[in-house]
């Protein structure tokens, strides 16, 4: 299974292309739905950051979750089961790199599902999708 | 408009009663579209004819279209006031992440009425307006008032911090808005009016989701409208090297000016060129939110603390092509790290780049040619090219320390009525000149335009590309007002103007109908055209009128690229302007 890599955090030159390109998956503008985040270091003249889920082999996320709406994705990470989750907000608290994000208008979190779209659209190579090597 | 689009909803905020409401006004966007055409009529309603840009009443409207948050390179807001600087329009565009953060906390414009008793700093959400204590931000330099901004409030990423410095406080009138550190709603003194008002900073947060009337069709153009834009030959450069790319071929087509236009050749271009910048100084490369260009460029200047060996400091500054003809070539300033020091200090004041370049330029020919005095600059003695002397008086005329450093904080006009010198003010409509002295088409722009600025029709690059024969006074107006006209629709989307290639009328019309405006190609026009000439019937009620306007001399004696400038041409073209804004009447 192919993970979302964040290659060089210091190429981004803060366009949130590829905010707005996870966005457009669902067919809307805006940021609501936006699994990926990029934000100054502390002002622009530090540079950027691009927060995005790595994929962990064992999800924080998923231990925390108490209905079980969050399920292992092969080649690590979660996939949302959205029906099944409350909206209790546990998984957002327990993600050390503050990578699921939260949907105000469904009360919902919003998590990489490691698709590429959004690399696509990085006109800097910051973003790559990555097959998995399969352990030899 | 889409019915759940929030566009529409316009966001009032009343600072003298600290009450805001919000208001759903299909109607306005539906015939405005945004923007520019949208915060023109919000101006008309809110600003009483006779008041003094000084009075309460005059309202803060910024305003975002409905191209923001879902096309690409449409990140700009619009501002929009009674302009403090030349009283009349006061418009101005900045980029950054302002757009962005207004369209996603759900607005379309906001209107800000009223003054604070004391200082306080706004926070727009989707929740509204939130005031703020901003008692002890008041005094900070534009960069402090960022960096504690940033760390109270939350949303890093998601927000836009617009904020004034020490300039803007004491009402210089030119004084500038800063978002996102780099960059600017720069000309004509929105800064002063937040300081009339008592308001430090407003802090706009948002990201929700924004509806289009075909998914698959939306996807389709974006991915269209991308292609064209990384393929545009014209936008590459902007993305190279930066707008300072245009300092030598301007140099070298004699349209530079330089020393306060006495030559239009600056022998020391090379050395503050955007190649030089480019090679020695670019530190960093960044992007406005949702814009694949990246044409803001900052340079890393590192300088050792006098005090103490090896113990230095590394700033990024920001520096784009007016700045630097401003503050170089215009100062007779050839070293970019000069330049550096002087824009950095006027980013921290909170002055406009281009307005402080040539009040400095105005300053100093006045003091060599006597007209003021050491008693008038306290001391200092401006000359052509000393940097550390221009240091010394940027501080002087944001605090207005005394009458003569009041009169600069004034403007080019205001100070040279005051002590001669009206020959050599280069200003236009009261509002200073740009970096172009290319011929006919680029004065004519800064006469003729709403904002006198060289972006409201691009009269350098029609004397760039139009053949000596082709150019008479009524076909330049003609071409000028073509021109203003299609950028008010863009300034409605609203589009960056470096995005004028790929987004033509047609294009508009697409990513119009793509957000549920029933617009035609057609009809585009006749749209800009209402737009454009609103803002003219407003200036002309506060007693603006095109043939009244004063010519500085300077720029009919220094040779232009298209030999010396006759003010019959330029009286004639003007008249042939006013013809086109007054046909048909107020509309």
């Amino acid at each position: 299974m192919a993970r979302l890599k964040v290659l060089d955090v210091d190429r981004c030159v803060g366009c949130q292309l590829c905010m707005f390109a996870c966005q457009r998956r669902t067919g809307t503008g805006g940021l609501s739905e936006c699994a990926i985040h990029v934000r100054s270091r502390g002002g622009l003249s530090r540079g950027l950051t691009v927060i995005v889920c790595r994929a962990c082999e064992d999800p924080p996320c998923l231990t925390v979750c108490p209905t079980g709406a969050l399920l292992k994705r092969r080649g690590g990470g979660v996939v949302l089961s959205p029906k099944k989750c409350l909206g209790c907000g546990f998984c957002v608290q327990a993600c050390p790199l503050q990578a699921i994000f939260w949907n105000e208008e469904t009360q919902k979190p919003v998590i990489c599902m490691h698709c590429g779209y959004c690399a696509a659209y990085c006109p800097h190579h910051v973003l790559k999708i990555e097959e998995e090597q399969s352990a030899a | 408009m889409l019915p759940n689009d929030p566009l529409k909803r316009v966001l009032y905020v009343d600072l003298s009663s600290k009450r805001f409401w919000v208001e759903e006004r299909p109607e306005l966007f539906a015939e405005n579209i945004g923007g520019t055409g949208v915060a023109s009529k919000l101006l008309e309603e809110e600003c009483p004819p006779d008041i003094d840009p000084t009075d309460a009443r005059n309202p803060i409207i910024l305003a975002v279209g409905p191209a923001n948050g879902l096309f690409p390179i449409a990140s700009k807001t619009v501002a929009m006031f009674l302009s403090p600087h030349n009283k009349f329009l006061g418009e101005s565009h900045a980029g950054g992440r302002s757009a962005l953060a207004l369209r996603l906390a759900g607005y379309g414009a906001v209107v800000i009425r009223g003054k604070s008793q004391s200082p306080v700093y706004l926070v727009i959400d989707p929740q509204g307006a939130k005031f703020r204590d901003a008692r002890g931000l008041w005094g900070l330099t534009v960069s402090e008032t960022g960096r504690f901004l940033r760390e109270r409030e939350g949303g890093s990423g998601l927000r836009s911090i617009l904020r004034i410095g020490p300039a803007g406080e004491n009402g210089c009138t030119f004084a500038c808005v800063v978002t996102e550190t780099y960059r600017h709603f720069g000309r004509l003194g929105l800064g002063a009016l937040f300081g009339y008002k008592k308001l430090k900073a407003i802090l706009i947060t948002g990201k929700r989701a924004l509806p289009v009337t075909d998914r698959k069709l939306f996807r389709e153009t974006y991915d269209e409208l991308l292609e064209r834009l990384k393929n545009t030959p014209s936008l590459r450069k902007y993305h190279d090297i930066g707008t300072a790319v245009n300092v030598l071929p301007l140099n070298k087509l004699g349209a530079l000016p330089t020393r306060n236009l006495q030559q239009a050749r600056f022998e020391g271009a090379e050395k503050i060129s955007g190649e030089y910048f480019a090679e020695r100084l670019l530190g960093r490369r960044l992007a406005c939110a949702h814009c694949p260009m990246a044409c803001i460029h900052l340079a890393a200047l590192r300088t050792p603390y006098e005090d103490e060996p090896y113990f230095y400091k590394t700033t990024f500054i920001s520096y784009d092509y007016e700045p630097i003809y401003a503050n170089g070539s215009m100062l007779g300033i050839d070293s970019a790290e000069g330049i550096l020091k002087i824009l950095d200090l006027i980013d921290n004041l909170g002055l406009d780049a281009m307005s402080t370049g040539v009040v400095l330029a105005w300053a100093t020919e006045a003091f060599e040619k006597g007209l003021v005095t050491t008693e008038d600059t306290l001391g200092l003695k401006p000359r052509f090219g000393d940097v550390e002397t221009y240091l010394k008086m940027l501080p002087l005329i944001a605090q207005q320390r005394n009458d003569f450093y009041a009169a600069l904080a004034k403007g080019v006009a205001f100070a040279s009525a005051r002590y001669g010198g009206e020959d050599f003010a280069l200003a236009f409509g009261g509002n200073e000149m740009p970096g172009y002295h290319t011929g006919y088409g680029a004065h004519l722009t800064f006469l003729t335009g709403a904002r006198h600025s060289h972006l409201d029709s691009a009269g350098y690059s029609y004397d760039q590309k139009l053949k000596p024969e082709e150019i008479s006074p009524t076909l330049l107006a003609q071409k000028l007002y073509a021109e203003e006209t299609y950028r008010q629709i863009l300034s409605s989307a609203v589009c960056c103007f470096f995005g004028r290639s790929v987004y033509n009328y047609e294009t508009l019309a697409k990513v119009f109908r793509i957000c549920g405006f029933d617009y035609d190609e057609k009809d585009l026009p006749l749209v800009g055209e209402k737009i454009l000439k609103r803002k003219y019937f407003f200036k002309k009620k506060r007693g603006f009128a095109l043939t009244q306007l004063k010519i500085p001399r300077r720029i009919l004696e220094t040779l232009s690229p298209h030999g010396k400038l006759k003010e019959e041409f330029l009286r004639e073209a003007l008249l042939s302007y006013q013809k086109l804004l007054e046909g048909g009447g107020e509309g």
